[in-house]
């Protein structure tokens, strides 16, 4: 699948949130959305999602509008794990998980055995299997966020949309989440996940698009992050490695006159 | 979030098939129940052979109606508090939130004060259609289409206070203190004296009220991640907020029109049987509604078992049982905290 977005813009009031973004996400890849808070990353994310009316621009799926395509459809093909979410109600974690299956269920019919291997395969990557009985508000925010992405990756969507999937998450389960998500991309799938964590984000991606002011500063592999771009973007200076082939970068210093870190 | 018990739900099947078996057993004792002594069997035979003896009557007229329209309005109710705390997302919603049974109320009463009510017999249940209707179509007209849940919820809140202030301001002005006496009594809510031409009329607005709450389901489970999950799932939430706005104006308008304004219970019969159904929005509809039927069966088989006359009024009854079964309700959800 192919998303392509041209021209996006966004005004919360006069500030615009997004001002004129083109990007194109692509199956296979695992794409970083990163940038400083206020960038837009999750406005862009929402768009992209069809959950944002946009002032400006247009987004094409496979060259289709979602409305060409459908609501039922783009909720089977793209599918969104929102930031920091939660449940309204303490459902079991299977429970919630088995919601990701709604977008290929007919009303009122029992889950498929599809539904029920998708449910089964998402609390197996997302580790939570042994946590499937337990009521989701007894968990602890990791847990939860874990099970939140389970419930993303049952919709097994031709690209997922995750807004910050690991910001919750201690290293090991960081280090396992952005494993899964590469593993999901080489599988065929798009994944686009909102990142704060440079280190993760540089290491794990295939793509990072790098957002500022609403506007696309640097889109490409993950040296298209620069230290130009750390400085102008972030205002920080940062460390840079390499280890069994993959690239990664450190923030290290702010830029600039205030307190040295 | 409140702490839960997750181990407390139990099978779905068993348990609506339990709930339908108590329901049909409450309906069926409210029938064998009232002031008169009545040979339920031979009543029945006579109804079925064309006699039309007194005991027949007082069945068909008068036993069957009142029963029936419990179990109708407790359903409305139950599912209505459901599907509106599943829409809300908020536990304390009841179809009062929405504006729709105080605009009932006040049709009804508007009705009553014009005189209209003695023209004919189903003045006054049309009256409270025809204000459920308004309230709900003043609430559309507020929050238009695509407003957030919190619009929707000042704005039902907002025509229910407007709705209360103005039947107030009916009672306030009413001409005599007796017609003043008998809108307030209206307003306590009763099926005493309550009979088919009444059931025929709120039968068929409720049935499509029902089916406009029950489809709705699937997208109150995806509403519990959250508006955008649920859109990005698939569902359009304005549309849903349209379809259950309009459902619950049906049913609980329709109900209220024919009983009066009866609370509690669609706030009660969700938070009893919630755990049952492991807190899954979607599955609490049908399971709520015939909870809340079988609290309304029970609840005026009780006002015609207390020996107090004027009989005591089935609103009244409701919710001096309801009130303390929520408290026990909230200390154990509290202590479980």
């Amino acid at each position: 699948m192919r998303i392509e977005a041209r021209g996006l813009v966004v005004r919360f009031g006069a500030r615009p949130a997004l001002a004129g973004v083109d990007c194109a996400l692509v199956s296979g890849e695992l794409t970083g959305l990163i940038g400083p808070n206020g960038a837009g990353k999750t406005t862009l994310l929402r768009v992209i999602a069809g959950l944002q009316r946009v002032d400006a621009g247009q987004t094409r799926y496979d060259g289709r509008s979602a409305a060409e395509l459908g609501r039922a459809a783009l909720a089977r093909r793209v599918a969104y794990l929102a930031q920091s979410g939660f449940s309204h109600w303490p459902l079991r974690v299977d429970h919630v998980v088995a919601l990701g299956r709604l977008p290929h269920r007919r009303p009122f019919s029992p889950p498929s055995v599809a539904d029920r291997a998708a449910v089964e395969a998402a609390l197996a990557a997302a580790e939570v299997v042994e946590l499937r009985d337990r009521p989701i508000g007894t968990l602890s925010g990791g847990e939860r966020a874990r099970a939140l992405l389970a419930r993303a990756l049952a919709v097994e969507a031709d690209m997922l949309l995750a807004d910050e999937p690991v910001a919750a998450l201690d290293p090991l389960h960081q280090l396992r989440a952005m494993a899964l998500l590469r593993a999901a991309a080489r599988k065929g799938a798009g994944v686009v996940a909102v990142l704060h964590d440079l280190t993760l984000a540089t290491r794990f991606c295939d793509r990072l698009i790098v957002l500022a002011e609403g506007r696309v500063v640097a889109d490409g592999p993950p040296s298209a992050l620069t230290d130009a771009v750390l400085a102008e973007t972030y205002g920080v200076t940062a460390l840079r490695g390499e280890r069994d082939g993959e690239p990664f970068v450190i923030p290290w210093r702010a830029v600039g006159p205030g307190l040295r870190d | 979030m409140r702490a839960c018990a997750a181990d407390a739900e139990v099978g779905y099947a068993p348990l609506v098939a339990a709930l339908a078996a108590l329901a049909l057993a409450a309906a069926l004792a409210s029938v064998m129940i009232g002031y008169a002594r009545l040979d339920v069997p031979a009543a029945l035979a006579d109804a079925f052979a064309g006699r039309s003896s007194a005991a027949a009557v007082v069945l068909e007229q008068i036993r069957l109606p009142r029963a029936a329209l419990g179990a109708l309005v407790g359903f409305s109710l139950g599912l209505s508090g459901a599907a509106l705390q599943g829409l809300l997302r908020n536990p304390l919603a009841d179809p009062g939130v929405i504006g729709v049974s105080g605009g009932a109320a006040f049709g009804a009463v508007v009705v009553f004060y014009s005189g209209l009510a003695g023209v004919f017999a189903l003045a006054m249940p049309l009256g409270g259609v025809a204000g459920a209707i308004v309230a709900a179509l003043l609430l559309y007209a507020l929050v238009g289409r695509g407003a957030g849940t919190m619009t929707l919820i000042l704005a039902g809140v907002t025509v229910n206070s407007f709705a209360g202030a103005l039947t107030a301001l009916a009672l306030n002005l009413s001409p005599n203190p007796y017609a003043a006496y008998e809108i307030m009594f209206w307003l306590m809510g009763s099926l005493a004296d309550r009979s088919l031409p009444q059931l025929w009329l709120a039968l068929p607005l409720t049935v499509v009220g029902w089916g406009l709450l029950l489809t709705s389901a699937p997208a109150l489970d995806a509403l519990t991640l959250g508006e955008d999950t649920a859109s990005s799932l698939g569902f359009d939430l304005g549309r849903l907020r349209a379809q259950l706005v309009a459902g619950a104006a049906l049913a609980v308008g329709a109900a209220v029109a024919v009983t009066g304004a009866i609370g509690f219970v669609g706030l009660v019969a969700p938070h009893l049987l919630r755990p049952l159904v492991g807190n899954r929005p979607g599955r609490l509809l049908l399971v709520s509604g015939l909870g809340g039927a079988i609290m309304l069966l029970v609840a005026d088989i009780v006002v015609r078992l207390i020996p107090v006359h004027p009989e005591l009024k089935l609103g009244v009854a409701t919710a001096l049982i309801g009130a303390p079964l929520l408290y026990g309700l909230i200390d154990r959800m509290r202590r479980e905290a």
